[in-house]
């Protein structure tokens, strides 16, 4: 070979530190023309600049596409979930943003009586001037009449997040179909689907009533950990280690988290945000997969299906199938 | 796997005739270079682990070996990389042994003998990335925690070095500190060899 050179041996690790800082500095956030003009110059200089860069960077770039797989750091997730305060106030100013915008759809309701609706993949907040506050999740609609005698939330379909100022002289009560969810001092999430009605406590306690087979209603209370599923004349209280409520609200940041659940529950979530569909094959619907991604990313979460499971995944029109 | 070593460690030592000459365009060194030298890193280091004493340089022979073949690259694109990568850093040991006059029968010995088993494996694409997901899933875990914030907030949420900061409650000084540190980590925990500890 004729590539052996007079260098004397460099420093591995000073190269290495150089490339890593290089690439910091590339992906910080303002990048300019000149600070590449300085960035190729630099991997000019050497080969040993130029394959320390490469080597960072490639493994930046592949690691990016596992690192929605990482099962995020539970302190992650709770500073970047409900709890944490800094996020209280990104919401609020949401919040301000989304009442303006927020034409309410239906003046001609009874007066204090408001229509709220989100599309599919939107997200919305609304802050009402008692200091509650009702995040709506993608494909959502909800009701709301807010007097001096009473707070009611009727909640036609979809998924909200509610943090309620309690006022026991007013109490908050969220209705679905026949359902009802009465606030105690709180924040929680309810979820109505086709058939199903999902409520969860994070914080404080709420009453959850539902009819029951017999005629007596079915009166549970909940407090924080508590998730209660409800279908046709089944009511199912379950606890969540607060990580796991802190997933389920991985979508107030436009997150969906899924901890270990089949391709068939993770292609469900996906289709409640997305017009393109996403669908899997019946023999490996069973296969279970875990990781955070954006909730629009579906071109992602199918690169790493591929990936990662080894299946098969093509375009049939605007859907994606995966399959072996 | 135990099948003919001779034939195999003819192979390392010239390029392969009839090797297949590429266009010399620096986009496809440096395409090639990540494609298929990269991945040989737990193994050449391996390799230069057990043939050179100073277990310091290891990773700055290793540097050195990619500087050599990138540069070797530019001019012609060697096919198969594997052999070639293997050839260099042999070279770059004989150079280094000469040049330390330090001439130790053992390390000659060994350089003389030495073998690598050239086969591609081959393995499915999808063990490739599960093995991949579990190293960086170690690499994270190891990351100390502020640091594996930082990162998990660039790569997953694609926030700029200053959200970050603001979110961290922390300087961009300290964002910038914890990014370049994780990268570094990660790219040797990628393509690094397996450790036991962090180093």
């Amino acid at each position: 070979m004729s590539i052996a050179s007079e260098r004397p041996l460099m420093s591995a690790k000073n190269v290495r530190t150089s490339a890593a800082a290089w690439l910091e500095r590339r992906v910080a956030g303002d990048w300019s023309e000149h600070d590449q003009a300085e960035l190729d110059a630099w991997l000019a200089q050497s080969p040993l600049h130029m394959t320390a860069y490469l080597r960072v960077d490639a493994a930046w770039n592949r690691t990016q596409r596992l690192a929605v797989l990482h099962r995020p750091a539970s302190d992650v997730a709770a500073r970047n979930g409900w709890m944490f305060p800094l996020m209280l106030k990104v919401a609020a100013g949401f919040a301000a943003l989304a009442v303006l915008g927020f034409v309410a759809t239906n003046y001609l309701q009874r007066p204090q009586e408001r229509t709220y609706s989100t599309p599919l993949g939107g997200r919305e907040t609304v802050a009402f001037s008692d200091g509650t506050r009702i995040e709506l999740n993608t494909n959502t609609v909800l009701r709301t009449r807010m007097t001096a005698a009473e707070r009611t939330v009727w909640i036609e379909r979809g998924e909200a997040f509610f943090r309620v100022k309690h006022d026991a002289a007013h109490p908050f009560i969220v209705i679905a179909g026949n359902r009802r969810v009465t606030d105690l001092g709180t924040a929680f999430l309810v979820r109505r689907d086709t058939g199903r009605l999902e409520v969860a406590v994070m914080q404080g306690r709420v009453r959850f009533e539902a009819p029951s087979a017999q005629s007596a209603s079915v009166t549970a209370l909940l407090t924080p950990g508590d998730v209660a599923t409800a279908t046709a004349g089944t009511m199912l209280v379950t606890r969540r280690a607060d990580t796991a409520l802190a997933h389920e609200l991985g979508w107030r940041r436009g997150m969906l988290i899924l901890d270990d659940v089949s391709l068939a529950d993770a292609v469900q979530e996906f289709n409640r945000y997305n017009r393109e569909k996403l669908a899997v094959a019946d023999a490996v619907s069973d296969m279970r997969i875990g990781g955070t991604f954006r909730t629009s990313d579906v071109q992602l979460f199918a690169r790493v299906v591929q990936d990662v499971l080894g299946l098969h995944v093509r375009n049939r029109g605007t859907d994606t199938v995966i399959s072996r | 796997m135990a099948d003919k070593p001779e034939t195999r460690s003819e192979g390392i030592n010239l390029r392969p005739l009839g090797a297949v000459v590429s266009a010399p365009d620096l986009t496809d060194a440096k395409a090639w270079f990540v494609r298929e030298v990269l991945p040989l890193e737990a193994m050449l280091t391996q390799y230069l682990r057990r043939h050179w004493r100073n277990k310091h340089e290891i990773d700055d022979l290793c540097q050195e070996v990619y500087a050599r073949v990138y540069e070797a690259a530019c001019k012609q694109i060697p096919h198969p990389a594997k052999p070639f990568v293997f050839t260099a850093a042999r070279n770059l040991l004989i150079d280094h042994v000469r040049r330390e006059h330090v001439i130790s029968i053992e390390a000659v010995a060994d350089l003389d003998t030495l073998n690598v088993a050239l086969e591609e494996p081959g393995p499915e694409r999808s063990a490739i990335a599960r093995d991949e997901l579990r190293r960086l899933q170690g690499a994270l875990d190891r990351l100390p925690r502020r640091c594996r914030e930082a990162v998990v907030m660039k790569q997953v949420d694609g926030l700029s070095r200053r959200e970050i900061a603001s979110r961290m409650g922390v300087g961009e000084e300290t964002v910038k500190r914890h990014l370049t540190n994780g990268m570094y980590a990660l790219a040797d925990f990628l393509y690094g060899e397996r450790k036991d500890s962090g180093s």
